[in-house]
């Protein structure tokens, strides 16, 4: 918070702010207030240079650096039913679907993909958290079913980056049974003898923890990152006390055991790379040096692979 | 409201939401509390006068009021009859909430018989939300899983109102590990709001218990069968519900949220709990007809809880049926869990 907040009137403060640059140029830091530009940030992975902060990603900006060379195919995701229950909230849902999609140019919040890591074939699954702040439903259930099938097909290991702040409620019921759905494709990898890696970024909580995201070998997760079965809040409201620091984030839950290590972004690619070339049994693999990332403008659409 | 205390008839206030609680209770029914929900008011007010006229007969009152009393109680009858005849899902919701419903411990004690009840989960704890153990159905061997809320302040707190902690789901699965080493086919009966939103659990690993725990129910080489009794809240109860055979209580719910925390989420007011149980599809009769579940056990006329015996019975015979088909069945009991949940939603 700077002087100006504490000073000045709020309605002249307002007017101030709308005076102030377009907000995808220059990207504030949530812990220190730090303003960063856009192409700094980009290039830095979206991790705040001087804090350490790591800011949501886009799901293709993470595959886009974490694949060798950044080259990457991804899978077409299966058809599912839309809106099976005709919900509505104080929205239809459809219509929340149509504004995501063209919003996110997604159709869904899960992407599935293939490439090499450190010259190791893997099979990735990133949740995207800008689609419906990565709700799992239908449509991601059976992606995320897809994935691990395509891992198993082709004996690759699998990492997936999970981000999502639960069921998507609009679909009732069948969004709870997308936690059995993907717990049953999560154990044919294991017993293929695949690992399956759980990378836990901000945030990462519900059904979502309560499935997949919590089923893997080995569980990294990003620095800060909230992780946990209920929110925060409903745990406020129920026991009525104050949560103690650093409640629910990754340093939290790797002192409670429920992560193997906490691993900045920058370090994502190489800490992969190593651990599984181990456990698929492969040679060292190159040593990768964070300074030299590929670079940030390669705005090369990948193809989609039919397989 | 009806009338004041000491007049003979009962004496209701409104305990939490829409339960009335019957404070006064007649000599004649001392032993029974009474507990009505919003929309049974035509009922407790008819059966409040049946009350008072017994009494009255009881004292010797003059005038034979034996006609009277029996016209009552067919006026009784039919406007349960009425009130039970097309329940909303938010009264569904009531219903499977029910104080007096029928609860895991009533089935296990009605329904099995030499039940050894374990606990622990050789790590941390015992908890009492989810019961654990083995039994006799039909003088068959089972493993028993279930949640149990409580009847009472006390019991209540010993069961934590039914939510379960990491331990309890720990529990269940080193239970179903036993099952299966055993191969002793598993019962699940599920009834619970939630799993228990807490530091302490969240501390312990909540969701990787509750993940492990539905892991370990959908990799059973054992058949198992699960019965939702009243409430299905959630990950805490799909844990314990990914069975052969999925069979709902006809008044109970199965939703991904309750009502309450849709309506706080979705329309940011824990008063549209209404709107969100309509909405989101949370009845028996919706998820048989999305093929969520297996079957559909009948309840007995005003709920489970006006027919205990009808109810176990009708419980009863639908876990052995399902036992029975799921017998001559050729397919791997893991396999057909599995593929079966895959196919769920396929066909919508």
């Amino acid at each position: 918070m700077n002087w100006i907040t504490n000073y000045v009137r709020p309605k002249i403060n307002s007017m101030l702010g709308r005076r102030d640059m377009p907000d995808n140029l220059w990207i504030k830091d949530p812990d220190s207030g730090e303003m960063i530009f856009h192409k700094d940030l980009e290039e830095n992975q979206f991790v705040v240079p001087s804090s350490g902060h790591h800011m949501k990603i886009k799901g293709k900006e993470r595959l886009r650096f974490l694949f060798d060379e950044g080259h990457y195919e991804t899978l077409e995701n299966p058809k599912v039913a839309v809106d099976p229950l005709r919900f509505r909230d104080e929205k239809r849902y459809i219509d929340r679907l149509k504004e995501n999609r063209a919003k996110t140019g997604m159709e869904d919040t899960i992407i599935n993909a293939t490439g090499e890591i450190d010259g190791l074939p893997v099979a990735v699954t990133v949740q995207d958290f800008s689609f419906m702040g990565g709700s799992l439903g239908m449509a991601a259930g059976d992606a995320i079913i897809r994935g691990f099938e395509n891992a198993v097909e082709k004996k690759l290991p699998l990492v997936l980056f999970a981000a999502s702040g639960g069921a998507r409620m609009q679909e009732g019921i069948l969004s709870l049974m997308q936690l059995a759905r993907t717990t049953v494709a999560v154990d044919r990898l294991k017993e293929a003898g695949l690992p399956y890696i759980v990378v836990l970024t901000n945030p990462t909580t519900g059904g979502v923890t309560a499935s997949y995201a919590m089923l893997g070998d080995v569980h990294i997760a990003e620095p800060g990152a909230l992780i946990g079965f209920a929110g925060p809040r409903v745990i406020e409201q129920t026991i009525r006390e104050k949560l103690p620091e650093g409640f629910q984030r990754a340093e939290y839950l790797m002192e409670h055991g429920m992560v193997d290590m906490v691993v900045s972004r920058l370090d994502m690619k190489a800490t992969l790379g190593r651990l599984l070339r181990i456990l698929m049994k492969q040679p060292p693999g190159t040593v990768i040096d964070p300074e030299a990332l590929p670079a940030a403008a390669s705005d090369e659409a990948p193809t989609p692979a039919h397989a | 409201m009806p009338a004041k205390p000491g007049t003979g008839i009962p004496y209701c206030f409104r305990l939490t939401g829409s339960v009335f609680k019957v404070s006064w209770v007649p000599r004649v029914l001392a032993s029974r509390m009474y507990n009505y929900l919003d929309f049974e008011k035509p009922v407790a007010d008819l059966e409040g006068k049946i009350v008072e006229l017994k009494k009255m007969s009881e004292n010797g009152g003059a005038v034979d009021v034996a006609d009277e009393i029996s016209r009552l109680e067919k006026r009784s009858r039919d406007a349960l009859r009425d009130a039970y005849k097309a329940l909303t899902p938010w009264q569904k919701a009531q219903v499977a909430r029910h104080p007096d419903r029928p609860h895991c411990v009533d089935y296990i004690a009605e329904l099995m018989t030499d039940y050894t009840p374990l606990a622990g989960d050789r790590a941390f704890g015992e908890d009492n939300a989810l019961l654990c153990g083995f039994a006799r159905f039909r003088g068959e061997p089972v493993a028993v899983i279930g949640q149990e809320k409580g009847t009472d302040t006390q019991s209540r707190l010993k069961h934590n109102f039914g939510m379960a902690r990491p331990e309890g789901y720990r529990k269940a699965v080193r239970i179903m590990e036993m099952a299966d080493k055993f191969g002793i086919p598993l019962i699940s009966l599920v009834d619970t709001a939630g799993a228990y939103p807490g530091i302490g659990a969240e501390e312990r690993g909540q969701a990787e218990a509750i993940a492990r725990s539905t892991s370990a129910c959908l990799g059973l080489r054992v058949p198992n069968i699960s019965v939702i009794i009243g409430e299905g809240g959630s990950g805490g109860a799909i844990a314990i519900a990914t069975a052969n055979k999925v069979y709902m209580l006809e008044h109970s719910i199965y939703s991904v949220i309750s009502p309450e925390g849709a309506a706080s989420i979705l329309w940011h007011d824990s008063t549209r709990a209404r709107d969100a149980a309509t909405n989101m599809k949370i009845t028996a009769q919706d998820l048989l007809e999305m093929k969520v579940i297996d079957g559909i056990i009948a309840e007995p006329l005003g709920g489970a809880h006006r027919g205990r015996e009808a109810i176990m019975q009708a419980a009863g015979e639908q876990i052995a049926a399902g036992f029975r088909e799921l017998a001559e069945s050729t397919q791997d009991y893991r396999e057909h869990r599995r593929d079966k949940f895959l196919a769920i939603g396929r066909t919508l």
